[in-house]
């Protein structure tokens, strides 16, 4: 298998040209600006479409067109643009209409910073929008995951026409490392029997998220709110690192994930027994990787996040639901998680939990 | 005996549910008129904003999305730069374009995106009962200008014709007035002029059409159309603004 060195975003945007993307719309916002600069200098070479929108909102509003047209069509953004976003996201998912959303996440609230950080697990996970619409959201935690995801993201987005957010910090945003990239291929929903092409020999078609009477957005939120619950079974993914004997769990995701794991091979070195559960999909979230833990040996959760206060150990405590000791430890702003930090918190629960 | 007048094919055979008086139903059967005579019905795709326009889902027999409240144009623009062959219109009133959707009018109107805008301008919000727009005239009362609108606060009527017609790349803008026979049958021809271009892939072009609000003026429909000919009338003079061959 050929190997590329790649940098994250410039990977994720290969990913989604090979997938068929067609159309990217983006506005510029740091740290995500080479996903836009790599589509608009690769998008032509693939027979697409990339378009500068004038701001994030008209950015996911072409977005928003271009799928309805049948076309794979992509936005990438941070935080405060996605926060503009949210109103075409939530028109996006009224609509039943697929699409991919990238949010790079870095510093918050307001401005905040351009560094890297965690500050958007609940804006990706819990509210992108109004109206109370899920979105499935993959969390990646090397270049190679940013490219797979990526890739998928599109079958699932089209799967249940619904779009679906890859969620990454500045740091896998901006550095590099060896990928393998997948097969180009075309897919697109042209064929499909809900795009708007022109009612030729067929009765005319509406692309709406607006209902005049309650009955009928009842029963649109009652189909999706089973379509939501369809994907905790089939489509959570998580991965378990050192937990076959793990008293002490450390759970992170992204960036924090890879650097738990470094800190839980030194803290294994020293003779303590810790493992991390990374979540992959932070929507549906992995409450059974919780819920399964044996809480006769696990005795305390670590949830690491660069998000202060954390934000995913809402959906953690849910899972472990009160039977062993739940704590925090988290940077945040662009201060990157140091290893020997998590590896000085876990020695402490160590020492005080009496392992 | 030959039928000489009758039902668009672009218009659905259904009774309005507008307003008594209300000219967006004039609107509808003109654009749909002339999507019948340029035959574009099965390759139209019409992006509706947010407001009375909405309506426009039940009477067009064509293709339709339903867009955000004043983000049509970019909708739009997503549509016909994935589907160059198919013909692409925005049907968008006043609050929508000219106050909430001000950027992606001006944006997708620079681009020079090759689309075509129906603009039905009528000096208030109807769909949410009769609240100021941009476009309401100096000392016209609104549920929000109860002591009639204050330039000094609220500002002055915004010409969009004016303005977009400033711009580099629009081929065609232009207002019409639906106030009366003679001045439809000019809109007409208008938008077929806006059609036309889009078909020729010349780019953008704009048609405001001056409409009226009889239930939120608070006057009768035949009074609200005097009403447009003494005041919004005068404040938006008709006529073509840019017309590049």
């Amino acid at each position: 298998m050929k190997k590329h060195f790649v940098k994250g975003c410039e990977a994720i945007a290969e990913a989604a040209l090979r997938a068929g993307c067609t159309f990217f719309a983006g506005y510029p916002i740091t740290p995500q600006n080479e996903i836009p600069e790599y589509m608009s200098k690769k998008m032509p070479e693939y027979g697409g479409v990339f378009v500068q929108g004038e701001s994030e909102v008209a950015s996911v509003n072409m977005v928003f067109g271009a799928a309805a047209t049948g076309a794979r069509a992509m936005t990438s953004s941070s935080g405060p643009g996605i926060s503009l976003k949210s109103e075409g996201i939530s028109y996006i998912a009224g609509s039943k209409l697929p699409a991919v959303i990238v949010s790079v996440m870095r510093g918050g609230p307001g401005l905040g910073t351009i560094m890297p950080a965690q500050q958007d697990y609940l804006q990706a996970t819990k509210a992108s929008g109004h109206g109370g619409f899920r979105m499935i959201v993959f969390a990646p935690s090397t270049i190679q995951e940013a490219v797979d995801y990526t890739y998928k993201a599109f079958d699932y987005a089209d799967r249940d026409r619904n779009p679906v957010m890859i969620l990454v910090d500045g740091c896998l945003g901006a550095m590099m490392e060896p990928v393998v990239l997948p097969e180009y291929h075309d897919n697109c929903n042209k064929k499909a029997d809900w795009v708007l092409d022109g009612c030729s020999e067929r009765e005319p078609r509406t692309v709406l998220s607006v209902s005049l009477t309650g009955e009928p957005q009842e029963q649109f939120n009652i189909e999706m709110a089973k379509l939501y619950e369809s994907w905790a079974e089939k489509d959570t993914e998580v991965e378990l690192y050192e937990m076959d004997d793990a008293e002490i769990v450390l759970t992170a995701y992204g960036t924090s994930a890879r650097i738990a794991k470094t800190a839980i091979d030194m803290l294994r070195d020293e003779g303590i027994k810790a493992g991390l559960v990374r979540p992959i999909t932070l929507y549906p979230f992995p409450s059974a990787a919780f819920e399964n833990l044996d809480y006769k040996r696990v005795r305390h959760v670590l949830d690491v996040e660069m998000s202060i206060p954390a934000q995913m150990v809402d959906d953690v405590r849910l899972g472990v639901l009160g039977r062993a000791e739940i704590s925090t430890f988290g940077r945040s702003g662009g201060v990157i998680i140091g290893v020997d930090e998590i590896v000085q918190e876990v020695r402490g629960i160590a020492k005080g939990g009496g392992f | 005996m030959d039928k000489i007048y009758g039902r668009p094919e672009s218009i659905k055979n259904r009774v309005s549910t507008y307003c008594p008086g209300c000219l967006h139903g004039v609107a509808n059967k003109i654009v749909a008129e002339v999507l019948d005579e340029l035959e574009l019905r099965e390759k139209t795709i019409c992006v509706l904003p947010v407001g009375c326009g909405t309506l426009g889902l039940f009477y067009w027999n064509v293709d339709m999305i339903s867009s955000a409240h004043g983000r049509a144009p970019a909708v739009a623009t997503g549509i016909k730069r994935c589907s160059p062959d198919k013909f692409v219109f925005c049907y968008q009133g006043d609050g929508d374009l000219a106050a909430i959707g001000l950027s992606e009018i001006m944006h997708a109107a620079n681009r020079g995106e090759n689309i075509s805008v129906i603009f039905v301008n009528n000096s208030i919000y109807g769909m949410t009962g009769g609240q100021m727009a941009p476009t309401t005239l100096e000392d016209q009362h609104s549920t929000t200008t109860q002591k009639g609108r204050n330039p000094l606060t609220e500002g002055y009527p915004m010409k969009m014709c004016e303005i977009i017609s400033g711009l580099e790349a629009p081929k065609y803008v232009a207002r019409f007035s639906m106030d009366s026979p003679k001045n439809i049958i000019k809109a007409k021809a208008g938008i077929k002029k806006a059609f036309e271009l889009q078909i020729d892939k010349k780019g953008f072009s704009f048609v405001e059409l001056m409409s009226n609000c009889p239930t939120n003026w608070g006057v009768t429909p035949l009074e609200s159309l005097e009403w447009m000919r003494e005041n919004t009338l005068k404040v938006f003079p008709l006529g073509v603004y840019k017309e590049v061959e």
